[in-house]
């Protein structure tokens, strides 16, 4: 063997030698990280025989095998479609086409659907206009937001002035899901300000008191707030005064969301420097300004991810309202499958649910995700 | 020179601020007096609103406001399922027992499948090995954004459809069954000489502590080792078994079929078995996520030094990263029990006797609707204070001391 050093090596001489196979490329990769050892073989042989078993049986049950159109008779008219319909023995997918405008409006008269759909959208201009980056201006928004459009979506959705009343009770499906989970965070979010203020507040009453009302509304589960609000609240008001099913649940949903919401706030409070107080109190800010220029402005921004992951679990967390018979998006695709023309699509109903709540609550922990990155690259201590 | 010149004119604005005191209003702790004031007056006329609505709807009505005799009526429903005996004739305070004793048992039952399946999907979801941990992930990300009662409607429709009919059940060995009525075990009947085997378990773990703190103390002074695990896994588990054969202190009864269902031994109902099977799964993936991230927290410098120390490889997981990760992973860990326990209502959707249901019918059957929501918030903030007060008992024993 010769001195390496001895030899000076002449660029352009010699070509230098691509990495070998075995370390490089499709097969440098499946031997890191799939066969890497006798072990991690066994593993791997293992999880593909797993895959194996389960998708093929999915996938021909969800695509291949499944019924998708309504048979012809039902085309025309002539018929209603129902389960037995689907004969190939897949899925019967016929069963939520037929049923999609419940699924998503509940029992909204059909005509007045627009309605819904003008809010949705509303909705969605003004918390992209919230939340996007590239929207420097957020101020027309958050007025919008906050305190023209809760009134103005009340105003469409039950009728009134000139539009035809639409009673609670036939609000339903995907829409009420979505209705009581967004009013739980709207109204949950000032309240939750409030409560973590308190709980950090040096006066002790108020410490207490907001200490109380988070640590009991964290400490007994949903089901048995929308029991209480359900049934205490009428015995609690005045006579003549009977709240609509409807709002006693969005009672329950908002006290329950803001002890969690302020939980969440306080995070952000607790992981602001001391300086920034500080710093406030020398400007010569009084308390209610220094939260409110200084001090809120940051905690919420660190508090964004926590905020979203409370919105995807009281998302999830909706499907309870079934327990005092309202129609969440759940309840009614239960209900479809009762009825006797769809006896036995119970599966195909779960599937087409899961399916949308998936989609909707991992895009939105996707987001928060993105956004605690984000931050990551900020001031942090 | 400017500044100095304000530097002196502060000082004398200082001077007059000494000598005048400010307007009360202007002093903070008379300003937090008046401000607490204010909120508890605030909270007493609410109260005061709220009882009064109700004191005047309750005199309309016979009886009086707020008793708890109820409990003593006879229930009149039965339950599905429970291990204290209840009957038609039973009290409805010993229906509300058994729901309690339900939650628990569901809750328990769930909490511990719960821990090994999540444990089991963490360490996946580390693994190297790509396809482990991408299946791991997506486990864990499908489990996680569907509610959780979509899970546990979709496990009962699913297990109702696939279990056999009570003619066709599946046996293992004639004396385990399982069919639509659920899964039928023989059931234990202890007789007195059961004493004497508790007294041996208690024996055994108590000889195994012993040998424990003999092992540790002359590992110190002397050096020598002692293969205490191995040693104290062998004497919990042999001298109980030989006990066991000697005394004999349990005999199984074996469910036998009757007509229409199974008759004795212990039945697990397909309700309880779709809860639990629910309940274990969901909070499984909320676990993973957390003993991924306590083994994460550990940094890859504390195995190197651990190994640079010449410690070996299965020493170094036990005394270097566990007792590390377990205290990023045991508090979070334990607030997830306290989950398990708060989802467990919603067993009464699937048709479980827990705790909620039996309450919701017995408030639908006596109307006495304050008492219920008193017993039913009672007992989840009992349970909820005790688990956070064993959470605060661990971070007290496992916060780091620092300099």
């Amino acid at each position: 063997m010769t001195d390496m050093t001895d030899t000076p090596i002449v660029p352009g001489n010699r070509p230098s030698l691509p990495p070998p196979v075995t370390e490089s490329g499709i097969i440098g990769w499946l031997r890191h990280n799939l066969f890497s050892s006798w072990f991690d073989t066994l593993l791997t042989i293992a999880a593909i025989s797993l895959l194996l078993y389960v998708i093929p049986p999915i996938v021909n049950w969800v695509f291949l095998d499944a019924d998708w159109s309504f048979l012809p008779a039902v085309l025309v008219g002539e018929k209603a479609p129902q389960f037995s319909d689907c004969t190939t023995g897949g899925a019967c997918w016929i069963f939520v086409r037929a049923r999609f405008g419940q699924f998503i409006f509940g029992f909204y008269p059909e005509a007045e659907r627009w309605r819904v759909i003008l809010t949705f959208i509303m909705l969605v201009v003004s918390v992209w206009g919230l939340l996007a980056e590239r929207v420097k201006n957020k101020k027309p928004f958050a007025w919008f937001f906050f305190a023209i459009f809760p009134f103005l979506a009340f105003f469409l959705l039950h009728g009134g002035v000139g539009l035809e009343p639409v009673s609670t009770s036939k609000w339903g499906g995907l829409m009420l899901t979505l209705i009581i989970a967004g009013i739980g965070i709207l109204f949950s979010l000032p309240i939750g300000i409030l409560l973590a203020l308190g709980r950090r507040s040096q006066l002790p009453v108020v410490h207490l008191l907001s200490v109380i009302f988070i640590e009991f509304a964290r400490g007994v589960p949903l089901v048995t707030i929308l029991f209480m609000s359900n049934i205490m609240l009428p015995l609690f008001l005045p006579p003549n005064f009977e709240p609509d099913i409807l709002l006693r649940i969005l009672v329950g949903v908002t006290a329950f969301a803001s002890a969690y919401m302020a939980e969440v706030i306080r995070g952000g409070l607790q992981a602001l420097p001391k300086g920034q107080y500080e710093g406030a109190m020398a400007m010569g800010l009084g308390y209610w300004s220094m939260m409110r220029l200084i001090i809120m402005p940051q905690a919420l921004r660190i508090a964004i991810p926590g905020i979203v992951n409370n919105f995807i679990s009281l998302t999830q967390d909706t499907t309870l309202v079934a327990i005092v018979g309202l129609y969440d998006f759940l309840g009614i695709v239960r209900a479809g499958s009762r009825d006797s023309n769809w006896i036995g699509t119970e599966i195909e109903g779960y599937a087409f649910c899961a399916m949308v709540y998936w989609i909707f609550c991992f895009s939105m922990s996707r987001y928060s995700m993105h956004i605690e990155r984000k931050l990551h690259t900020g001031h942090r201590r | 020179m400017a500044s100095a010149k304000t530097a002196a004119t502060a000082g004398a604005a200082a001077n007059t601020l000494s000598q005048t005191k400010p307007p009360f209003w202007r002093d903070e702790r008379v300003r937090g007096i008046i401000a607490q004031v204010a909120v508890i007056l605030l909270l007493v006329a609410a109260f005061a609103f709220l009882i009064y609505n109700f004191l005047e709807k309750q005199s309309k009505a016979s009886g009086p406001a707020i008793s708890f005799d109820f409990l003593t009526n006879i229930a009149g429903f039965q339950l599905s399922f429970s291990i204290i005996d209840v009957t038609l004739d039973s009290q409805i305070g010993h229906m509300i027992l058994a729901g309690m004793i339900n939650t628990l048992l569901a809750a328990a039952i769930a909490g511990f499948f719960a821990t090994i399946l999540g444990l089991v999907v963490g360490i996946a979801r580390l693994s190297k090995n790509w396809l482990i941990s991408r299946i791991a992930a997506t486990y864990i990300e499908i489990i996680r954004n569907i509610p959780l009662l979509l899970q546990l409607v979709f496990w009962f429709g699913a297990m109702i459809a696939m279990l056999p009919l009570v003619k066709e059940s599946v046996t293992i060995g004639d004396v385990i069954f399982l069919n639509k009525k659920g899964l039928f075990l023989p059931k234990p009947i202890f007789e007195g000489s059961i004493i004497i085997f508790i007294l041996s378990v208690l024996l055994a773990i108590g000889l195994a502590g012993v040998i424990a703190r003999w092992a540790a103390k002359r590992q110190i002074a002397t050096g020598q080792q002692f293969p205490t695990i191995s040693a104290n896994i062998a004497l919990i588990i042999l001298l109980p078994l030989v006990t066991y054969v000697i005394v004999d202190p349990i005999v199984w009864e074996i469910p036998v079929k009757g007509g229409f269902n199974f008759k004795g031994g212990f039945t697990v109902q397909p309700e309880m078995t779709a809860l639990i099977i629910g309940l274990s799964i969901s909070t499984s993936a909320y676990i993973a996520e957390i003993v991924r991230a306590g083994i994460v927290a550990v940094s890859h410098g504390q195995t190197e030094a651990s190994l640079a120390l010449g410690l070996k490889q299965s020493w170094t997981l036990r005394l270097v990263i566990l007792p590390q990760a377990l205290r990023v992973i045991i508090p979070p860990l334990i607030s997830q029990y306290l989950n398990v326990v708060k989802n467990s209502t919603l067993a009464g959707f699937i048709g479980y006797a827990d705790l909620f249901a039996v309450i919701g019918t017995s408030q639908n059957q006596t109307g006495r609707a304050i008492e219920c929501i008193i017993i039913l918030m009672g007992f989840y903030l009992a349970v909820s204070l005790i688990i956070s007060s064993i959470m605060n008992v661990y971070n007290k024993r496992a916060a780091l001391v620092e300099r």
